[in-house]
């Protein structure tokens, strides 16, 4: 690891302030970034840490929306979203192990929109709202493939908003290895419609898969998507699955879950 | 019933305290004063010409206090290997050189080019960096079939091709086994593939060096499993430097499996540095180092074919494997894919000609040499997937053929047709054991009930055989060892009466500080508190030749029983003048001498009192004292044997396996501690499903690792390896040493990745999959889902 100043400000203000200078990044549970730190393949000069700054933190109601603070580590929400929305609190629950779950955070993984990762397809399969120092940004627009968002340089997420769904579910098939998802899907359902949001399969990163949607919001029940399939064309294909391997998870995940959420 | 703490009590593990509260004493606890460290700057590219390296920038740099290359090792040789093997033709083996740092070409991605020494590790990393390299990249080699056709980039420039050898074995049989070929009733064959594996010890590997200036001695703290070999190597044949200059400590270690057997180009480096810096030099691998660094395991290609008579008796089988070697040979790499496999190929069956032909081949990869069984579970994977696949194309029990044909309990001691003599064993009882435990009679209710929540249950079988106890030293000189392979034991005999006992064999797991004083105990009579046990450095222990083929009971434990023996002779004899009484009539029974037939006596401490101060003792008969050492040769291997059943339920949407049974019911001879056996057991079957399900060792075209970290290669972990049920209860003790013991290490690991697979393939067909013949391990979700579809 390289030498790096190391700030821990206490307000939304201070932290975007400290990220201003361009070596500055941010540091939020430390999961990824770390051990990117720690092989050398990253060296910011300044890091922002985020745990100290209260109005990240935490889970809170607001009518038909739960609240997450950036910084909300991923224990906390298994534990505190599980009243108001069971599913996306199952979905926090089942990230890495305890340790990880301890210090990883969602703004941190919503961020870093590994392809692998499990928030994005919660705040994609919900239509969340990613909440800038800036600006707020629906998570439509927000992945825009594989460690790519819409967030400018510098620009801190402070929350996501999520709509909870009348039910909901996320099925993860586990990478053997990693343990993040090798193909993992989010299933939401609102009077409006069903949302079905996939991750760890496409080579553009979480996607939402249209005609399940389709099909769930007139049927909501795992037959309705049976009969469909993704095209295998564009999943990734790796040690642990064969892109023909991911896009048929892709129709058996969403079935598990729309099991799970019924 | 056992003594408290004698032979066959599961005693617990002495050790197991300071481990589990953090204070074992490992290599990177160890930090002398004035210490540096260093990094390796490591090849990224599998293969290239050096044509520079410039390092005047790192120099500069703060901290920096050498940097190395190899033409700072002009003088130094390379690294040894340590086995010969004599190819069909009788021609050696060809042997390149392996240079501490890369000599004009690296080999394979982390072949060390540099290394830095520096103040802190930081600073020399941070140097690393500032290292200017012109490497100008090659075609590389990594699949072993390309590696051996014409035209193939050549690893090795001064070798005539990537071919390291070409073995057949037995030789002269070839021509018979043909033959039995052409007359066979029926021919099974099958092609396949053993996993490429890396060990991945929970404690990375580090060294210290230290030099001693005014002794002219150095020290070198090492991850060894074998103290000795790393000085006798590294001492005569790297940096010249004689034994008694040259001391190797390898303290507690935190697993091994293999690979920490092996003299390591670290470890020659930090000796020769801390003489040449003038201070200690300290290196700790770091994971992702480690992964290719470390010598990997198996890596064979096989096709293998089994003939059978009409009646099913099996008549030959013929075996071509393809063996990796990776980009240099590791100390005992030659040995494993020739007389630790092709000799147990016979397995637990009668079959009367057998031909095995093993090409081993250079690849840019990381050196391959022995993991946890060694050539052995190579085998046993071969034979026992063939037998099964046998089974299912004969349309017979798997069972009643792998009955048919086995060596019968009065068959023994039994001659192989691969040189080898079996001394004991009961395959008939260990198979009838397994299904007992394993409930196998009301398998068809479980899968009907699995088949009802849409799973598919399998049950799959193995029966294996290995070759531990290694090994008599003659045998294994003839075959091209260049070692010996005895043990050593030395027995000292404190004046109050504790014992402290040394031990050429090296602990890194395996509980010996517990077991061996069970031995002593047990043979003595004494409390196995006072007696300690001591490993692992060449200053204070006889030359001894380490642990691994499961071979530190047998025969470590033999010298320690031989050792003790003399211990007690001598002991008698001063009893008997204690007691006026001739040393035939001394008994010694619970920590007692007595004389036979009276009630004279003399307890043990008044003995060994008595030996160090002699002041009423037969001096002009007998020198005071009471220590001893002895080295055991074993006359045979010793050959644990046993029937493994797996269990498992498959999602046939996913194609993920799930293990919900696994029964082993092993013959390991007479056991010493039958919680630490259960405990290898269990650690050796955790490995070998790792490898059946998860572990995968992957390079791709260009020879870039893929599963170079715990992101992408999937080591077992609790909830994959659920529910073991071990039984040692069959035993047939080993003949030919003292305790009848047989080795229990590597048996799991050797069992079970057939049973697994076997289950799986069960589980398929029995769903009505049955053009699925074979699946490669690891049996990923994503490959059994293929199989089943394709
Ligand atoms: C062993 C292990 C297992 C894991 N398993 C899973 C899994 O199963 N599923 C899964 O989804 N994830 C998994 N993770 C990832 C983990 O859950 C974290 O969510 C993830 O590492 C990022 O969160 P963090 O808080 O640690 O972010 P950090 O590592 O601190 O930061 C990650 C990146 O995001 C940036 N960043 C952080 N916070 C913000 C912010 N508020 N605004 C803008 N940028 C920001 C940082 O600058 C950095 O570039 C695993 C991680 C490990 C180490």
């Amino acid at each position: 690891m390289h030498n790096f100043e190391f700030v821990k400000p206490s307000s939304v203000a201070d932290a975007v302030a400290a990220l201003a200078n361009g070596e500055a990044q941010p540091l939020s549970g430390g999961q990824t970034l770390i051990p990117s730190m720690k092989a050398r393949l990253n060296a910011p000069e300044v890091l922002v840490s985020l745990t100290g700054i209260a109005e990240m933190q935490g889970v809170s109601r607001d009518g038909g929306a739960l609240e997450i603070g950036a910084a909300t580590p991923h224990a906390t929400v298994a534990r505190e979203a599980a009243s108001h929305f069971p599913g996306l609190a199952g979905l926090a629950g089942q990230i890495g192990d305890p340790a990880v779950r301890a210090r990883g955070t969602i703004g941190g993984s919503i961020a870093n929109n590994d392809p692998s990762a499990c928030y994005p397809a919660a705040a994609l399969g919900t239509g969340a709202t990613i909440v800038t120092d800036r600006r707020e940004i629906a998570a439509d627009d927000f992945f825009q493939g594989m460690f790519t968002t819409a967030l400018d340089e510098g620009e801190l997420i402070t929350k996501v908003r999520f709509p909870i769904p009348g039910a909901s579910a996320y099925a993860k098939f586990l990478q053997p290895a990693s343990r993040f998802a090798l193909t993992g899907v989010f299933v939401a359902k609102y009077a409006s419609g069903v949302r079905v949001a996939v991750t760890g399969a496409s080579e553009d990163g979480v996607f939402r898969w249209a005609e399940a949607e389709a099909a769930l919001s007139s049927n909501f029940d795992a037959e309705a998507v049976a009969g469909l399939s993704v095209p295998a064309n564009g999943m990734i294909s790796d040690l642990h699955g064969t892109s023909e391997y991911r896009a048929h998870l892709v129709r058996v995940m969403t079935q598990r879950a729309v099991r799970a959420a019924s | 019933m056992p003594k408290d703490d004698g032979i066959g009590a599961s005693v617990k593990r002495r050790e197991d305290t300071r481990f589990l509260t953090g204070n074992g004493r490992y290599t990177d606890d160890i930090n002398l004063r004035g210490q540096t460290y260093v990094h390796f700057l490591r090849s990224d590219v599998a293969h290239g010409k050096i044509n520079g390296i410039d390092t005047s920038a790192a120099e500069a740099m703060p901290g920096v206090l050498k940097i190395f290359t190899a033409t700072d090792f002009e003088s130094a040789g390379g690294i040894p290997c340590g086995w010969q093997v004599t190819d069909r033709h009788g021609q050696p083996m060809q042997e390149p050189k392996h240079p501490i740092l890369a000599e004009g070409k690296v080999r394979h991605v982390g072949d060390p080019i540099a290394a830095v020494v520096a103040e802190t590790y930081e600073q020399a990393r941070d140097a690393a960096e500032a290292i200017d390299l012109d490497i100008e990249e090659l075609d590389p080699v990594v699949d072993m079939v390309k590696a051996l056709q014409d035209g193939a980039p050549k690893v090795h420039d001064d070798l005539t091709s990537n071919l390291c050898y070409d073995w057949g074995f037995v030789e002269e049989n070839k021509d018979a086994v043909n033959e039995a070929f052409g007359k066979a009733a029926h021919v099974v064959s099958l092609e396949l593939t053993n996993n490429r594996l890396v060990a991945n010890p929970m404690e990375p590997r580090v060294a210290v060096g230290d030099y001693d200036p005014w002794g002219d001695t150095h020290t070198l703290y090492t991850t060894s499993q074998n103290p000795h070999v790393i000085r006798l190597l590294m001492g005569a044949f790297v940096l010249s430097i004689p034994e008694h200059k040259l001391r190797v400590v390898a303290p507690d270690v935190g697993g091994g499996f293999g690979s920490k057997i092996y003299h390591y180009a670290e470890e020659a480096f930090c000796t020769y540095a801390a003489k040449i810096i003038k201070r200690p030099v300290k290196w700790t691998s770091s994971r992702s180092e480690a992964f290719i660094s470390d010598a990997h395991g198996r890596d064979h290609k096989t096709k293998i074919e089994l003939a059978l008579d009409a009646e099913h008796n099996f008549m030959a089988i013929r075996t071509e494997t393809y063996a990796n070697m990776g980009a240099y040979l590791s100390t005992f790499a030659p040995s494993i894919p020739t007389w630790l496999h092709g000799t147990l190929m016979a397995g637990n069956y009668k079959t009367p000609l057998i031909y095995v032909n093993v090409k081993a081949v250079f690849t840019n990869t990381v050196p391959v040499d022995a993991y946890r069984g060694a050539g052995r579970p190579e085998a046993t994977f071969q034979i026992e997937r063939l037998v099964d696949k046998a089974a299912r194309e004969l349309g017979v029990d798997p069972v009643e053929l792998r009955r048919k044909n086995f060596i019968k309990p009065e068959e023994f001691p039994y001659q192989t047709p691969v040189a080898v003599v079996y001394d004991t064993g009961n395959y008939h009882a260990t198979m009838d054991k397994m299904l007992e435990l394993a409930d196998y009679a009301n398998f068809e209710s479980r899968r009907a009930e699995s088949a009802r929540n849409g799973k598919l249950r399998g049950f799959g079988i193995a029966h294996y055989i290995e070759a531990c106890g290694i090994a008599p030293s003659n045998l294994v000189g003839q075959l091209g060892a260049r070692a010996g392979l005895y043990e050593s034991a030395s027995v000292r005999v404190n004046a109050t009466g504790s014992i402290s006992v040394y031990t050429g064999s090296h602990s890194h797991g395996q509980g010996h500080e517990t077991t061996f004083a069970q031995v002593v105990a047990d043979m003595i009579g004494v409390d196995a508190n006072s007696i300690e046990i001591h490993h692992g450095d060449t200053s204070n222990t006889p030359m001894g030749m380490g642990t691994y083929g499961s071979r530190s009971l047998a025969v470590g434990g033999s010298a320690i029983v031989k050792a003790t023996n003399k211990v007690i002779d001598k002991a008698k004899k001063i009893a008997a003048h204690l007691l006026e009484a001739a040393p035939e009539d001394i008994e010694l029974k619970d920590g007692k001498f007595s004389v036979a037939g009276t009630d004279k006596s003399v307890d043990w401490s008044g003995v060994t009192l008595a030996a160090y101060v002699p002041h009423n003792y037969p001096l002009e008969d007998l020198e005071p004292g009471l220590e001893e050492t002895a080295f055991y040769d074993p006359s045979n291997f010793t050959y644990p044997s046993g029937a493994y059943g797996c269990e498992i339920e498959l999602d046939p949407e996913t194609g993920k396996i799930d293990i919900l049974r696994f029964i082993a019911a092993d013959d390991f001879g007479n056991i010493v501690n039958p919680m630490i056996v259960e405990g290898q057991v269990h650690g050796g079957l955790a490995q070998g499903i790792g490898q059946a399900l998860l572990e995968n060792c992957v390079y791709d075209e260009n020879g870039q690792l893929l599963s170079g970290s715990y992101m992408d290669y999937a080591m077992p972990r609790s909830d994959d390896v659920r529910g073991f049920t071990v039984d040692h209860s069959c035993v047939t003790p080993c003949t030919h040493n003292p305790l009848g013991v047989k080795g229990c290490g590597e048996a799991g690991a050797i069992g079970s990745p057939p049973a697994v697979v076997n289950a799986a393939i069960d589980a398929l067909h029995r769903a009505g999959h049955t053009h699925v013949k074979h699946i490669d391990m690891p049996l990923t979700p994503s490959r059994v889902w293929a199989a089943m579809n394709g």
